[in-house]
């Protein structure tokens, strides 16, 4: 079927928006009581979480176990069996939702699945023990809603993750899908540019470069082939926020990309994804596919004589793709190196023509900037920096997963009501923004309120939104080491500040950790780390040194510990590390020397062990097998 | 290793298919590594050939992607999370321990062809932090006195 104008498109939501209703009903108002078909519940649905993260722990078998014992039970007809994007919980993972009731379980196994289907989808009776318990009260909660994970979060990129099939375009347009972009054709690009830049959104990638300026640029330059290009790059290692957005719902970034096309006068449209992200291509090309059948995508789009089409172009392993200019080239079949700007892509970009680049989560906003009206989106945020910010929040903290939250919230509600504060109970040190350009902030920052500005005063970014909690145990001088070990692997090579500056700056850190750094070291890694921030090339090389500038400035007496006193408090560089037997403590058990992987331990059964420094590698193996705490470590 | 007559064939289809235009070598490397596993050097000479370009530049772009590989991955190819939040969850000692379980280092097969090991920079399943793959399966939540018995399960 053609959606040839926006009758038809009303008319297709309207008919989408029956199958839907249960789960928007359900989402307004909860039940404190379980739905169940003995209970008289004519129509039920099962929401298994088919994001990456669920997926790693089978939540496919989860579907199929699910699937089948409602064959088995003669009920497949009055139960439906959905698999949405990511619900954002990954911690507690894989969810299972069940609607109208709107009972959220966490961590069900596909052995679960059989007592779901009997005693909540059958005899309505709630499976207590799957149910999310408050750590704090221990109280049993059955609704998401009412849940301090998700109780701060405002959902807007993610506003259709976990709640519609994204395998469906249907399901998509039931919820106002292709509405913003059907209105946009019927009005002048430059009052939809104009509503763009009004609501004040800004790169989600990092810069935060204002995106209603960056089309206004790209609008300028006129050329019979233009192309919008979507980053899907994300390579910030520990950030999978544009991975669940294509995942979950993919058609919102098609959708923006039209609409961007028409703003500035292009009318083809290019993805560039990491190949190392099968289910998001697959959900893409579905999408596509589908969008194209409906005739949304194509030759005179809703009878609007607008032409747009969308291919997808694979990325291979390179973190500096995500620089615009080296992802132009690695889309031209080249290798991706950057070049200088200007000319800016706007001006020369894929192949020479004028090309606009936005990032996933950026245009999955643009949709609903365009429903709701710039004025909604800029009453969000803060003065410079509207709407929300996804995060992915992940380390040594209680809840991890993925979430939203309006611009201005402190690191203070992210870390303690969202993410529910410090694993294990052991005591904050730092958290890391903006993966390997970002900073460590500590303690002292948690109450400055989230914006582009107020991180970069801080010393770290926004990033694309990876978020790293660290505890105790973290030490600092090797965080920074793994990150720039990071971006010596991934430095292109092109310019020299990047390519052997970082190296050299690895090259201290790594004596640092092994105990023979100097305190004249700690100089020439701080005037190293502004030469390369002054002097490189492109945007990776020139946020590279920020992981070292920022634990210097705010971890400096870790530093000098390792260099003046040979010490690492975390225990983490293992040659400044001796392990020795308490000969007090140790009951002669032998599990150290059995588990020791280097036979570094030796003595007699019932008395005390010991352990030969030379031989031992420090890998902590003696520590964790022993019952009686008579390892120690200086 | 010598590649099969049959397979270099594959490759000059693939390159045809794609209409021998440069600007897809990406996505021509791509497809050739999903059918051949690896990209060796005689690949490259072919699909430098048939897209009318040096070798030299096929080869630039092989080495500067960190997905592609001159060598062929084991049977079963072992990738341990080296992403940020894996990193905090002591994701180098299960990296360590993988090694000395199956005697290589990274970016090595063992010598009968069993298993390779490789790093890889976040899977997305920050919440089963640390985590390994080995093929297509997840390993979460993993412990370095977890790793023998893990390696155990492949073994015939």
């Amino acid at each position: 079927m053609i959606i040839d104008s926006p009758a038809v498109l009303e008319s297709i939501r309207q008919e989408a928006l029956k199958a839907l209703s249960v789960r928007e009903e359900s989402n307004k108002a909860t039940s404190a009581e379980a739905a169940g078909l003995q209970k008289g519940t004519p129509h039920m649905q099962i929401l298994c979480c088919g994001g990456t993260g669920c997926k790693a722990s089978e939540s496919a078998k989860i579907v199929e176990n699910f699937k089948e014992s409602l064959q088995a039970h003669g009920i497949a007809d009055k139960v439906d069996v959905v698999v949405p994007g990511c619900f954002g919980f990954c911690e507690k993972g894989p969810i299972v939702k069940i609607v109208p009731d709107n009972t959220f379980y966490t961590s069900v196994r596909p052995g679960d699945v059989e007592e779901i289907v009997t005693s909540h989808i059958i005899e309505g009776n709630k499976v207590e023990r799957l149910l999310y318990q408050d750590p704090g009260t221990g109280e049993h909660i059955s609704d998401s809603k009412h849940m301090n994970f998700y109780r701060k979060q405002l959902r807007i990129a993610l506003r259709n993750c976990g709640f519609i099939n994204p395998e469906d375009i249907r399901e998509y347009i039931a919820r106002d899908g292709y509405k913003a972009l059907a209105e946009s054709l019927n009005r002048d690009s430059l009052d939809v540019l104009a509503d763009i830049k009004a609501s004040g959104l800004r790169g989600r990638g990092g810069a935060g470069f204002p995106t209603g300026v960056k089309w206004e640029i790209a609008r300028k330059f006129d050329a019979p082939d233009k192309y919008v290009v979507c980053n899907a790059d994300e390579g910030d290692p520990g950030a999978f926020m544009d991975r669940s957005i294509m995942e979950g719902d993919p058609n919102s970034v098609i959708e923006a990309m039209m609409i961007c096309g028409y703003c500035i006068n292009a009318h083809h449209g290019l993805i560039y994804i990491r190949a190392e992200y099968p289910l998001a291509v697959h959900r893409l090309q579905v999408a596509i596919a589908q969008a194209t059948e409906y005739g949304l995508l194509g030759k005179n789009i809703l009878g609007t004589g607008f032409d747009f089409d969308i291919e997808i172009r694979y990325g291979a392993g390179a973190f500096v793709c995500g620089e615009e200019t080296a992802l132009i080239h690695s889309m031209e079949g080249k290798r991706g190196e950057p070049t200088l700007k200007p000319p800016f892509p706007a001006e020369a970009g894929y192949f020479g023509r004028p090309t606009n680049v936005n990032n996933v989560e950026t245009l999955a906003n643009v949709p609903v900037i365009l429903t709701k009206g710039p004025q909604w989106f800029a009453s969000i945020g803060t003065e410079k920096s509207k709407g929300t910010k996804v995060f992915a929040l992940a380390g040594k903290i209680n809840n991890v997963g993925l979430i939203e939250v309006p611009m201005g919230t402190t690191l203070r509600e992210i870390i303690y009501d969202i993410g529910g504060g410090v694993k294990g109970g052991k005591k904050f040190k730092a958290v890391q923004t903006g993966g390997p350009s970002g900073g460590c902030l500590t303690e002292k920052h948690l109450d400055i309120p989230i914006d582009y500005e107020s991180l970069a005063a801080a010393g770290s970014m926004m990033g694309s939104g990876g978020m790293i909690v660290m505890d105790e145990d973290d030490c600092m001088v090797s965080v920074a080491k793994f990150f720039l070990e990071f971006t010596v692997d991934e430095s292109c090579g092109k310019c020299t500040p990047c390519r052997i500056g970082n190296r050299r700056m690895l090259e201290i850190l790594d004596k640092i950790t092994q105990g023979r750094g100097t305190m004249e070291d700690l100089d020439t890694l701080e005037n190293l780390a502004k030469v390369i921030k002054d002097t490189a090339l492109c945007g990776l090389g020139q946020t590279s040194p920020n992981p070292v500038l920022s634990t210097l400035a705010n971890f400096r007496e870790e530093y000098e510990e390792h260099v003046r006193d040979h010490v690492c408090r975390a225990h983490k560089c293992k040659a400044l590390l001796t392990y020795s037997i308490d000969p007090d403590l140790c009951k002669g058990c032998s599990a150290c020397a059995r588990g020791c992987p280097a036979e570094a331990i030796a003595g007699e059964v019932r008395k005390p062990f010991v352990i030969n420094p030379e031989k031992c590698i420090r890998c902590g193996m003696c520590l964790s097998r022993c019952k009686f705490g008579a390892i120690k470590v200086i | 290793m010598k590649v099969s007559c049959e397979a270099l064939r594959q490759v000059e289809a693939i390159c045809r298919k794609f209409g021998n235009d440069s600007g897809e070598l990406i996505s021509i490397l791509h497809e050739c590594q999903n059918t051949l596993g690896y990209l060796p050097e005689e690949v490259q000479r072919v699909i430098a050939r048939e897209l009318g370009i040096p070798a030299s530049k096929v080869y630039g772009v092989v080495t500067f992607y960190s997905f592609f590989s001159m060598v062929p991955k084991g049977k079963y190819p072992v990738s341990v999370c080296l992403g940020t939040a894996c990193y905090v969850r002591g994701s180098d000692k299960v990296l360590e321990e993988f090694k000395r379980v199956l005697g290589i280092e990274v970016g090595e097969t063992t010598p009968d062809g069993k298993f390779s090991l490789d790093c890889l920079r976040c899977v997305g399943a920050c919440g089963l932090a640390p985590v390994a793959t080995i093929g297509e399966k997840v390993y979460g939540r993993l412990n370095p006195s977890d790793i023998k018995k893990i390696i155990a399960e492949f073994e015939d």
